[in-house]
């Protein structure tokens, strides 16, 4: 199959034009000692060749029948609305809105997905997104960095393992030290972040302590004391955030968090085996000349109509080069739209409904394993929409079900050995009273 | 008072379409925030509610306490869906894109996105994959990265890429850490703090070197728009991490010394990193890893057609030689089981490939760890995938000669009128200079590009690369037609004759476009980023 438009008449048109004899001529500026010899790529496919080849790769992954898998992934409704949103070509076949007269259907949706950033999180300023909430994480915790002209990070154990791994290789760029603050992982204990471990681990060379609300294993922090405990050290908090979960719990705004930072895939974006997600930043007016990434703002033309355009852009590569806040340059904008449409679609109760019912499952499913005496909490206190439970055996039987398509969760021991026979399971809106009759017996089973 | 203000909303009923110079009047029409569209009450979509069952059993379990729940909903907008729909319809409507019209924009392969790439990115056995899915559920998707990677090695012939980086600049900065690991390994990560640039360099070059703490050194370009090789061995010694070189270059040049300037780099100990975005122009006729560059990034999203999505998501993997190769992040998709050349086989010829199987290796001791959350931009790697089979070998062959073609094609029939300060042979793009008609005429570039907007045409890149004065950098790409070309010719030499005869209207422009131009000096003094709600209307949603 070929997408190129001409013939071999045009060819020898723009030959003649230009001069040359062949296409090969304008090949002679490569010396003959570098050319590319041979290679081996196939030969071109029709378009119903091609589909087959894609639909036996997807045919090949097996998708589960019931699954409980979060861990910074979620399975929610993403409404018809979002896709055919996104799938406009005038979205998607657009590029950065650098020329902003032709540009303002990006530019305006840009500008309403800061502002509802903004609102869900509580804070005063969003960019306009970031390749993912571990990248977004790290960017926001190298600004608080430039913010205090202090150069340690403490990162709470409690944010994902994902993005912990992520904020150290984004460290090690400019040697930036990684403290980790313990969670209370013993068996009954919290589950969260000890504000005193915290003070503790913060000294007067600390920039940020970086905090996840609800953590990643589901249980709330003490995000006010854990503000508290960073601003009396003088440092910053950042907060990394679950969107969804801002229908109910309060927005790091309220609780004096710095930074924001969070994965906006729960926002109307499917899994897609990890990708493209979309990052989310926010933080406070007074810091915004040193916000990583792109900004839209709202201005006039001559004639008073009102537009919109990339702004502050003095913060950013193409401008400022070595001096610029990051080098990010292409980021996340078609995620960020579908994470607009998303929002303006549910709106405030659907949103709501999105996070009571996702809560109320996991907790029904907690309730439930614990009735059947399969597997018990591992932490005391509260969690939100994904719950850490004790099971024993758990990575035979974790394997046993997933043989039958019944994904159990998370096996924490993935990244934390001292985290054995450990679950973690997720539940939205889409987590159906069925379902969990249907791991509960299936690990009833598999006992 | 504004237009926007002035005007009841929509009162065309179709918002601002794109209708060229003939437009007139009817493009005033500015849609309104979707916050202004909000009524309380109005929604779209509706969730269950939970059972009876469910919340009975929920209620045994710990509440969320009062001290972490929100006081007020937040001000999310309450719409319909057909008001949700039409709102974004009509700002799709105030956008250029490629499926609507000739979109140069250089630098940024803006190349038509095949439709069946979408197709295959929405099939649910991909879209609905998790990342964390057990290994053995997930095999498609894994197989998809493995493959991948193998013909973007055979395409750039590295010995092994990663697919993590998510965009160009994040491969960039992936390249440097592993830069750093490199000489760290070898003893000399203290030593070597230098990253040398070229003056033409893409911005996100020297941006990333500053974000692994290298200092950058700009080498100046040569008459002929190369690097200058005296300067580049001038600045090569023991201090120096690596040279980033753009090639083709931002000019649009291939490096002729490429060889030279390859082994000067390497004599010195340093690393050379290729800045692949202009990787289209030489498909099938110049193999960086085969010229003995250490490492490459690949931008999916311009050479392997993926969509640019008003800015993104892009996907920037990167190729690396042997000697790298233990630094890439991690985890690495591969095959634990089977031979390569067996699944390369049945995979190119159709058939199954069950006897293989895939696996996430994160046993990488000298890795420089992760560079963003799980394995990529996936949605991006399965169109650039079918893209790759699409295409086939000769196929992506045919792109560089047909994209090169038509730079070179622009290049002669404009050279007349526009200045082209470095006249050779063009590779994907051609940079022209309007310091002609700015000297003559008083109109500079960025008049030229408002005037090119009122053809329907997205202009090209403008001031950049720096070395060029009053740049105008156009890539006109191997998918549009003859016809398109010659318009956009026409419509230049149009644009450089009413600089001549009638300067003053070419720096009305635009005209025809939604907006005029807009104050960004007075959007960046005063900035207004949010939408801030009216006093008054600040009750809260309807939810509580």
């Amino acid at each position: 199959m070929t997408y190129s438009p001409h013939t071999d008449a045009d060819r020898s048109r723009m030959l003649d034009a230009i001069g040359v004899g062949s296409v090969d001529d304008l090949f002679v500026d490569i010396p003959a000692s570098v050319q590319a010899g041979e290679w081996q790529i196939p030969p071109p496919l029709a378009e119903q060749e091609v589909r087959a080849e894609l639909a036996r790769l997807a045919g090949r992954n097996r998708i589960p029948e019931v699954s409980f898998l979060g861990a910074g992934v979620y399975r929610h409704l993403v409404p018809s609305v979002v896709a055919e949103v996104i799938g406009r070509p005038e979205f998607a076949t657009s590029y950065t809105p650098y020329q902003p007269e032709v540009s303002q259907g990006t530019l305006q949706s840009i500008y309403e997905f800061q502002s509802l950033i903004c609102e869900l999180t509580g804070m005063e300023v969003a960019t306009a997104s970031h390749y993912d909430g571990a990248t977004a994480t790290a960017e926001a915790a190298l600004m608080a960095c430039r913010l205090t002209r202090r150069h340690r990070i403490a990162v709470s154990a409690g944010v994902s393992p994902d993005t912990r791994r992520v904020l150290e290789t984004y460290c090690s760029g400019p040697r930036i030290e990684l403290v980790t603050v313990p969670i209370d992982l013993a068996e009954g204990g919290s589950g969260t972040t000890d504000p005193a471990d915290a003070g503790a681990a913060l000294g007067d060379d600390v920039a940020c302590l970086v905090a996840a609300q609800p953590n990643f294993y589901g249980q709330l922090e003490p995000m006010q004391e854990l503000a508290d405990a960073a601003h009396a050290a003088g440092a910053q908090l950042v907060a990394v955030v679950e969107p969804t979960s801002l229908a109910l719990l309060e927005p790091p705004g309220a609780y004096g968090a710095d930074l924001v930072a969070a994965e906006g895939q729960p926002l109307g974006i499917p899994a897609s085996f990890g990708g493209p997600y979309v990052g989310l930043m926010a933080a406070r007016m007074a810091s915004v000349r040193q916000m990583p990434g792109r900004l839209v703002g709202a201005t006039r033309d001559a004639a008073g109509r009102k537009g919109y355009v990339l702004t502050l852009q003095a913060r950013e590569q193409h401008i400022r080069r070595e001096k610029a806040a990051s080098n990010i340059c292409t980021n996340q904008a078609l995620m960020a739209l579908a994470a607009t449409v998303y929002l303006a679609a549910v709106g405030p109760q659907g949103l709501r409904e999105v996070a009571e019912l996702s809560t109320i499952q996991a907790r029904h499913l907690a309730a439930a394993l614990e009735a059947a005496n399969v597997a018990e909490r591992r932490f005391a206190g509260p969690y939100f929409a994904e719950v850490t439970m004790r099971l024993p055996d758990a990575a035979r039987r974790h394997a046993a079900l997933a043989e039958r398509g019944i994904v159990a969760g998370y096996l924490a021991e993935r990244n934390d050995p001292a985290l054995r026979d450990t679950l973690l399971l997720s539940a939205t809106e889409l987590t159906t009273d069925a379902d969990i009759e249907r791991l509960v017996s299936a690990l009833e089973a598999s006992a | 008072m504004s237009v926007t203000e002035s005007l009841p909303p929509d009162t065309s009923g179709r918002g601002a379409a794109f209708s060229g110079a003939e437009g007139g009047d009817e493009l005033v029409i500015v849609e309104p925030l979707i916050f202004e569209r909000s009524r309380p009450g109005r929604r779209a979509v509706r969730f269950p509610l939970a059972s009876a069952e469910s919340r009975e059993r929920a209620a045994g379990q710990p509440e969320l306490p009062a001290s972490v729940l929100r006081s007020e909903a937040p001000r999310l907008p309450e719409v319909s869906e057909l008001e949700l729909l039409r709102h974004f319809n009509r700002l799709a409507h105030l956008n250029q894109a490629i499926d609507l019209n000739f979109y140069p924009l250089g630098s940024c392969t803006m190349k038509y996105n095949p439709k069946v790439n979408e197709w295959a990115a929405r099939l649910p056995g991909l879209a609905d994959s998790h990342p964390f899915d057990p290994e053995g559920l997930a095999q498609g998707s894994l197989e998809l990265m493995w493959l991948l990677a193998e013909q973007l090695k055979a395409i750039s012939g590295f010995d092994a890429v990663s697919l993590q980086p998510a965009a160009g600049a994040h491969g960039e900065l992936t390249g440097m850490l592993m830069t750093r690991a490199f000489h760290s390994a070898n003893g000399e990560g203290e030593q070597r703090t230098k990253v040398l640039v070229p003056d033409s360099a893409h911005g996100t070059n020297p941006a990333t070197a500053t974000m692994v703490g290298y200092q950058t050194v700009t080498i100046r370009s040569n008459e002929r728009g190369g690097i200058d090789l005296e300067a580049l061995r001038a600045a090569l010694g023991p201090d120096v991490a690596a040279l980033m070189i753009t090639n083709p270059s931002t000019l649009g040049i291939f490096e002729d010394q490429i060889g030279d300037v390859v082994a000067a780099v390497k004599g010195a100990g340093a690393i050379a990193y290729m800045d692949g975005a202009n990787l289209n122009a030489i498909l099938g006729r110049f193999r960086p890893g085969e010229a003995g560059f250490d490492i490459m990034h690949f931008n999916l999203h311009k050479t392997f057609s993926t969509p640019h999505g008003g800015g993104g998501p892009g996907a920037g993997p990167v190729g690396v030689s042997a000697r790298l190769e233990p630094y890439l992040p991690t985890p690495m998709p591969v095959l634990a089981a089977g031979d390569p050349a067996e699944v390369l086989a049945n995979a190119r010829a159709g058939r199954s490939t069950q006897g293989a199987r895939f696996a996430l290796d994160d046993e990488r001791p000298d890795s420089i760890g992760k560079v963003r959350s799980c394995y990529g931009n996936f949605g991006m790697f399965v169109r650039a995938y079918t893209y790759i089979r699409s295409n086939g070998g000769a196929g992506l062959r045919t792109i560089s000669d047909d994209a090169v073609l038509a730079a070179n094609y622009l290049r002669v029939k404009l050279r007349d009128r526009y200045d082209v300060p470095y006249d050779r042979l063009s590779k994907h793009e051609v940079v022209f200079s309007g310091r002609r008609q700015k000297r003559s005429h008083g109109v500079t570039t960025l008049d030229i590009a408002k005037a090119i907007l009122d053809h329907g045409i997205h202009p090209p890149t403008i001031y950049f690369p720096l070395i060029v004065e009053e740049a105008l950098m156009v890539e006109p790409t191997e998918t549009e037609s003859l016809e398109t070309l010659d318009h956009f010719i026409g419509v230049m030499r149009e644009i450089a004759e009413l600089a001549e005869t009638d300067p003053a209207a070419v720096k009305r422009a635009p005209i025809s476009t939604p907006v005029g131009r807009l104050d960004e000096a007075a959007a960046a003094r005063r900035p207004d980023l949010r939408y801030v709600f009216p006093a008054g209307a600040d009750d809260g949603p309807s939810t509580a």
